[in-house]
């Protein structure tokens, strides 16, 4: 028995924990889970209760068959349970990048698919689910499943957060690349105004492309941010120490947060200070870097448990997506926090392109923002709980990989597929085996 | 499920008809519970006869049902200590996991009736006390299987240092109080917790017509403590804060000065 929590370290719940190797042991396993149910979990980075499961059973699936492949044209099948960290340090030497990323190598495929994640690329390239050519799933009857892009289950599966069955193996396209380096362009932004015009003229110029906003500037400029937007580097645009072995990769944490920081630790004060310093390090005209592939991707992977930070009562995410013309609702959010006060270490801005047919996929057209808070900022819940109207009657939705406290209600209103999900899971899942607190508190099942 | 911010979906209340206990609930409520249980003595007959309408039971479901929770009553009677395990059960049965179960039921009788009548004052004891460990008891085995949940027993200072004033009703709070404490430690590590909380004296139905002792404080205020201790990973709350550092030195004071106390 462990208590487990996400990334965000709230809500702790009890569960036993089982570390299947074989897919062969984990249908054993599943078809022992008793009454309260069993969810596959990979690296626990989803940031709230997705990978939770409550007095049931919670399958580790980091040592499930631990396998990859790669073929001649860059087609992957990957076991569910390998690291995107491992995948990369493997491909990125023969010229290969895996096809979507997010802000963290340290997720599992399974994850990858079942939260069908997107990255800085999303505007051009979609999420991870465009990108997937197969699955393999064990589902409730102990049948492993090889399902593609033609099978109502595979895009129940993608972005269905583990609840269809635990995810075996995934084979997805990679894309070319000469180097480990990115070149990137870096420019800051004067106020709300000029990040979304500068971004949306930026459009389809970059294939990766994201804003950070300084939060805590108010007044005339309140959504001040630093954009960078950046492609994949040509060897001739490396340092010349860097030409030699282009492909080079081999990423180390430079610092681990201690065991046990404080609460409080990022205050106002702490966060006002980074923000100035950050902002104020960037160009005020697009300067162009060289820049290697995990500080423009992965920048928080350089510390170690950098979630820890957040003090013992942990942070939340809030991720929201607007469609475009909706940017009233964008700035309206902007204004509160702004004018709140509300401490916000990483404020991210992005615009998404076209969503993928998960039914509970995330991404659709239009801008999103997403912002981590310790979760003990008076007044917040409040705030939030606000936000999720105006975000709801925008049209717009909240990423479940990232929510840990959106209401059974909102869920409902904001994910319009949700009724033909539960159809399609019902008949893949018909007693209900795949549960998790995050289903539990939304009533997915 | 309590989500990142504390806030849950579930209550389960015992004494739905405490004043406390409704001031938790409502709170609850109004930061996102969505079905809640209220179980109560003559709540509902097997006939299926509702409490009639003026009962305190009736207007606090209609309250809660205006605030947008779908309201359960099931019957209870703190007294049969052999109905509790199924209450528990029923109650989960109708709106899942529990998320939040407030044992709020207690008489508290005058020392001078029990003085004159000791079936009486063991007959309230299994209440105060005999009644909160089988509910307890059969709320914690719930909370532990779920891996997740809170228990919040209502203690009182009067059982941190019993007073002669009464003695009968503060040594039933004193025995609650240390089962609390165990049972808080016995669970820990289980996703479940208890809180353990410690009013003072709180004005209001129950203890009408009496003269309110120092530090006096009112079910509202009891039940904000609550929800801000189910926020944090408090185990203990005294109302008012204040009190803890009162009842420190209290707990020093020599005998013969405690037993001249005048109340």
């Amino acid at each position: 028995m462990t208590l487990l929590t996400g990334w965000g370290r709230t809500a702790p719940t009890r569960a036993t924990v089982a570390r299947p190797r074989t897919a062969g042991e984990a249908a054993e396993l599943v078809a022992t889970a008793g009454r309260r149910g069993v969810v596959a979990r990979g690296l626990g980075r989803a940031y709230g209760d997705a990978a939770q499961n409550a007095g049931g059973l919670v399958l580790d699936c980091t040592a499930l068959e631990p396998s990859w492949h790669v073929d001649a044209t860059g087609l992957v099948t990957a076991s569910a349970g390998i690291s995107l960290h491992d995948l990369m340090t493997a491909l990125i030497p023969r010229g290969w990048f895996v096809p979507v990323t997010p802000g963290t190598r340290h997720i599992t495929v399974g994850g990858a698919v079942a939260a069908d994640v997107h990255g800085k690329n999303h505007h051009v390239d979609s999420s991870f689910g465009a990108h997937l050519r197969s699955l393999r799933l064990l589902t409730a009857d102990g049948a492993v499943r090889t399902l593609g892009p033609g099978d109502d289950l595979f895009w129940a599966t993608v972005g269905g957060m583990g609840l269809t069955g635990v995810i075996v193996e995934a084979t997805f396209q990679c894309v070319p690349i000469e180097t480990a380096w990115m070149r990137v362009d870096v420019e800051r932004t004067r106020d709300l105004d000029h990040t979304l015009e500068t971004m949306a003229a930026a459009d389809g110029g970059h294939r990766y492309t994201v804003a950070w906003i300084d939060l805590l500037a108010r007044g005339r400029r309140m959504g001040r941010g630093v954009l960078t937007r950046g492609d994949h580097a040509a060897p001739g645009d490396l340092p010349a120490r860097a030409r030699g072995n282009p492909l080079a990769f081999a990423p180390r944490p430079l610092l681990s947060a201690p065991p046990w920081v404080p609460g409080g630790l990022l205050n106002r004060a702490t966060v006002r200070a980074f923000n100035a310093a950050w902002y104020g390090k960037a160009p005020a005209a697009p300067r162009r870097v060289v820049q290697g592939i995990a500080p423009f991707f992965h920048p928080l992977d350089g510390v170690d448990g950098w979630n820890r930070m957040y003090g013992p009562r942990g942070f939340v995410q809030y991720q929201f997506v607007v469609p475009f013309g909706a940017e009233d609702t964008l700035r309206r959010v902007v204004e509160r926090l702004s004018g709140a006060g509300v401490v916000s270490f990483l404020t991210v801005l992005k615009r998404f392109g076209a969503g993928t047919p998960g039914m509970l996929s995330f991404p659709m057209p239009g801008w999103t923002l997403a912002l981590d808070i310790p979760a003990g900022q008076r007044g917040l819940a409040a705030m939030l709980t606000e936000f999720d109207g105006w975000v709801a009657a925008a049209g717009g939705r909240l990423y479940l990989a990232k929510d840990s406290r959106m209401s059974a209600a909102t869920m409902a209103a904001t994910y319009p597929r949700l009724a033909e999900w539960r159809e399609i899971r019902r008949g893949a899942d018909p007693d209900g085996v795949f549960v998790s607190d995050l289903a539990r508190r939304l009533r997915l099942c | 499920m309590r989500n990142a911010l504390g806030s849950v979906d579930t209550v389960l209340l015992l004494g739905g008809r405490s004043e406390i206990g409704l001031a938790i609930v409502e709170r609850l409520v109004r930061r996102g519970a969505r079905r809640v249980v209220l179980a109560a003595r003559g709540a509902a007959t097997p006939g299926g006869a509702a409490p009639a309408a003026g009962d305190v039971l009736s207007t606090a479901v209609a309250q809660l049902e205006r605030l947008g929770a779908e309201v359960h009553v099931l019957d209870f009677d703190a007294a049969r200590p052999e109905t509790h395990a199924a209450l528990i059960e029923e109650a989960a049965a109708k709106v899942g996991d529990l998320d939040v179960v407030i044992p709020a039921f207690g008489v508290l009788g005058s020392q001078a009736v029990y003085d004159a009548d000791p079936v009486a004052a063991a007959r309230d004891v299994a209440v105060n006390f005999g009644g909160h460990v089988s509910i307890g008891l059969a709320a914690a085995r719930r909370l532990r299987e779920q891996g997740h949940g809170t228990l919040v027993v209502l203690s009182s200072v009067a059982g941190v240092r019993v007073r002669k004033a009464n003695f009968v009703y503060g040594s039933a709070k004193a025995g609650l109080d240390g089962f609390a404490q165990g049972l808080a430690d016995a669970l820990h590590g289980s996703g479940a917790r208890v809180v353990v909380v410690r009013p003072g004296f709180v004005i209001g139905r129950m203890t009408r017509g009496m003269t309110p002792a120092p530090m006096a404080v009112t079910a509202a205020e009891v039940a904000d403590a609550v929800v801000e201790a189910l926020d944090t990973r408090k185990g203990t709350v005294w109302v008012p804060a204040r009190l803890r550092l009162a009842f420190a030195v209290m707990r020093l004071l020599p005998r013969p000065l405690w037993r001249r106390l005048p109340r």
